[in-house]
């Protein structure tokens, strides 16, 4: 199937997952993602999978909950305000050590918000987004494309790692089309021992469980969770680099703010300013390295955002405040412009990083 | 006769066998303290036992044994 | 003759409920089905979060703890992914009739081919003894030291009446567990309810009057007795549907 088709990346999302593997979905609509409900409401009865929509976004998760207990591929998928229902789920699956794929296709917020796309759950998605100890790998898709490639990425890592995947995407990517390849090389999902399927009589109880009483037994849980963290931090890390190798300026940009970015980067660069694109793929982990190869040769950082700043406290870690970092940033579903991006570049240059 | 067999250590003393059984067979041991701190139960009257698990059935605990 | 003893799907724990809760009964009861039905190997349980929390450890097939009253939305997902197996859950009044009752209802609405026996004691015993969405009216709990005032906080839940309004729903019918007749007929409806499953006939659940001496601040016998007075009265023993006995399929 190496012929391109073109697809929504709501779309896009969904008939990789199905190529992953995944034969449940479960989700309740929100706009702008209701494409993936649709899409696999068609798909699913038609290849023994089943999709089903939950009486709200908190029994969907928690649908995801109960299939991922039993070893198989599962998702859900939602926007903001949906996303912040199954905050439970989603720390549920993390004391449990359940894998899943969780979509977040962002609207603006907070509270009811709007409609039109945002990255203002940045935070939620990489510093948790629920209560107690615990992160997602979370992947933030610039293209339908990638759409479908994080999804496939996102369902390996969760199996590997036995932990949630959040494909971090915002409304236009949702809603754009482009040609995409799903011409994909699905590798058989781990063995899953834990997976509670019936003992048939043969071993012990399997037990899906995230309460420990005992805290030193809790805290020996949450110290192991993150060992696998740490691993995780030190080999998934994903970003792509855009003329970075002789910029003096470096802008920071994910999903959506960075093909924004990419056009201001292609017009400075005609005007003369040396400037580069460093776009984080994995939020969390989020891409240290290229940030701290950079500090030693620019002279600021511009984090690009559709939120009030919220990338720009990692960048800020990542560059250790060694140059200025400053924001460029729209919000409430507005998307900010190359000619404003190229404004803070023009800005930077001339030395008036704010 | 019926033989009755009870798990006491993991007994926590309710009497709600004592008070299922129809014959009076059995009684919380006041003179006894089991592991959990319980006066565990203990058949006063085996004799009269007739074999019913009327106990077994009340027991929240799962440690009596019928056998008839 | 071996008349009664542990069967094999209860694990060979202590229980850590108080002395008397009649959790135990129940505990028992669901596993002499499992054991009668020949279903241990196939059955997934999925406990609450409440007094049977750590209903997870007494269970020897295997178990998922849920959030707070998820259970039924968890069990969907088991299901739908092993539609060969045994799914049950097994659940409080706070858990399945307070923040659990939208999972419950629509889980009755699709019908799901799942089993739930479900725990009215009439008050929260893990947390100490606050009011339960099914205290009775004037009952005095933690949480209305004045007696339960139906004018301020409402009136107690009737799940199996509010469900016998369900089209999807297959089987409820609710039981006692405060004497040896009782305790006898609640395994009859928790066999049926399982049988249902294994027959496909889908959602079943059973309503079981059971006691808290310890939050109810009385002995044990005392609240068999307190069943007997208080608690039937309001909540009537009985079928209160049965799909395929009234050939409604």
């Amino acid at each position: 199937m190496a012929d391109k088709v073109l697809m929504k990346g709501n779309e896009a999302i969904a008939e990789a997952a199905i190529i992953a593997g995944c034969r449940h979905y479960f989700g309740y609509p929100i706009t702008p993602q209701t494409e993936i409900a649709a899409y696999m409401a068609k798909r699913m009865p038609k290849i023994g999978g089943c999709f089903l929509q939950a009486e709200s976004e908190i029994a969907a998760i928690n649908m995801v909950y109960g299939v991922s207990s039993t070893g198989h591929r599962v998702m859900t998928s939602s926007s903001s305000p949906g996303v912040s229902l199954k905050g439970e789920g989603l720390s549920y699956l993390a004391g449990a050590d359940l894998p899943a794929l969780i979509v977040n296709v962002q609207r603006g917020g907070p509270g009811l918000g709007g409609i039109q796309p945002s990255q203002s759950d940045y935070f939620q998605a990489t510093k948790g987004g629920a209560h107690g100890d615990f992160h997602m790998l979370v992947l933030a898709p610039a293209s339908v494309q990638e759409m479908a490639d994080l999804t496939v990425k996102g369902f390996e890592l969760a199996d590997k790692y036995r932990m949630t995947s959040m494909i971090l995407a915002d409304g236009t990517m949702g809603q754009m089309m482009e040609p995409v390849s799903l011409d994909y090389d699905i590798k058989p999902a781990p063995e899953k021992p834990w997976a509670t399927t019936g003992t048939n009589l043969e071993r012990e109880h399997n037990i899906t469980n995230s309460l420990f009483l005992s805290p030193e037994k809790l805290e020996e849980e949450n110290f192991k969770r993150y060992n696998r963290y740490k691993v995780i931090e030190e080999n998934e890390a994903m970003y792509e680099e855009y003329m970075m190798e002789d910029a003096e300026i470096c802008i920071a940009a994910f999903g959506i703010a960075a093909r924004v970015a990419k056009n201001a980067v292609n017009e400075a660069r005609k005007q003369g300013i040396k400037v580069g694109l460093i776009r984080p793929i994995t939020l969390w982990p989020f891409p240290t390295a290229p940030f701290k190869k950079a500090v030693d040769k620019v002279k600021g950082v511009i984090s690009v955002e559709l939120s009030m700043g919220q990338m720009i406290e990692d960048v800020r870690l990542a560059t250790e405040c060694k140059v200025p970092v400053t924001l460029c940033n729209r919000a409430g579903g507005m998307i900010p412009s190359p000619e404003q991006v190229l404004e803070s570049i023009i800005s930077m240059n001339n030395g008036g990083a704010k | 006769m019926a033989k009755l067999t009870f798990k006491s250590d993991k007994c926590k003393g309710c009497g709600l066998c004592v008070d299922a059984c129809p014959k009076q067979v059995l009684a919380l041991a006041k003179d006894k303290i089991n592991k959990k701190g319980h006066h565990p139960v203990e058949a006063v009257n085996e004799d009269a036992c007739i074999g019913c698990a009327f106990c077994a059935t009340m027991c929240p605990d799962c440690i009596i044994k019928v056998e008839r | 003759m071996v008349v009664f003893d542990k069967p094999h799907s209860l694990a060979d724990v202590p229980l850590h409920y108080c002395p008397g809760c009649t959790h135990g009964i129940v505990h028992r009861l669901v596993a002499e089905v499992i054991d009668e039905l020949g279903v241990e190997g196939k059955t997934v349980g999925i406990a609450p979060v409440g007094c049977s929390v750590m209903a997870y450890d007494y269970f020897n097939c295997d178990m998922i703890e849920a959030a707070h009253g998820r259970a039924p939305a968890v069990a969907t997902g088991v299901k739908r992914a092993l539609p060969d197996n045994i799914v049950f859950t097994y659940q409080g009044d706070g858990d399945l009739a307070s923040i659990g009752m939208a999972e419950t209802v629509h889980a009755a609405a699709r019908n799901e081919n799942i089993t739930i026996i479900f725990i009215n004691n009439a008050i929260y015993g893990m947390t100490g003894g606050q009011m339960a969405p099914t205290s009775l009216p004037n009952q005095v709990t933690q949480t209305s030291p004045y007696g339960r005032d139906v004018n301020h906080c409402g009136f107690p839940i009737k799940v199996c009446e509010m469900l016998s309004q369900i089209d999807g729903a297959e089987y409820l019918e609710r039981v006692a567990v405060n004497n040896v007749k009782n305790v006898k007929a609640a395994k009859k409806a928790i066999k049926k309810a399982f049988q249902n499953q294994v027959e496909g006939k889908g959602f079943s659940l059973v309503e079981v009057i059971s006691s808290c001496p310890t939050n109810w601040g009385m002995t044990p016998q005392k609240a068999l007795e307190w069943i007997d007075e208080k608690m039937i009265p309001y909540y009537p023993l009985g079928v209160y549907k049965d799909r395929s006995a009234k050939g409604e399929e």
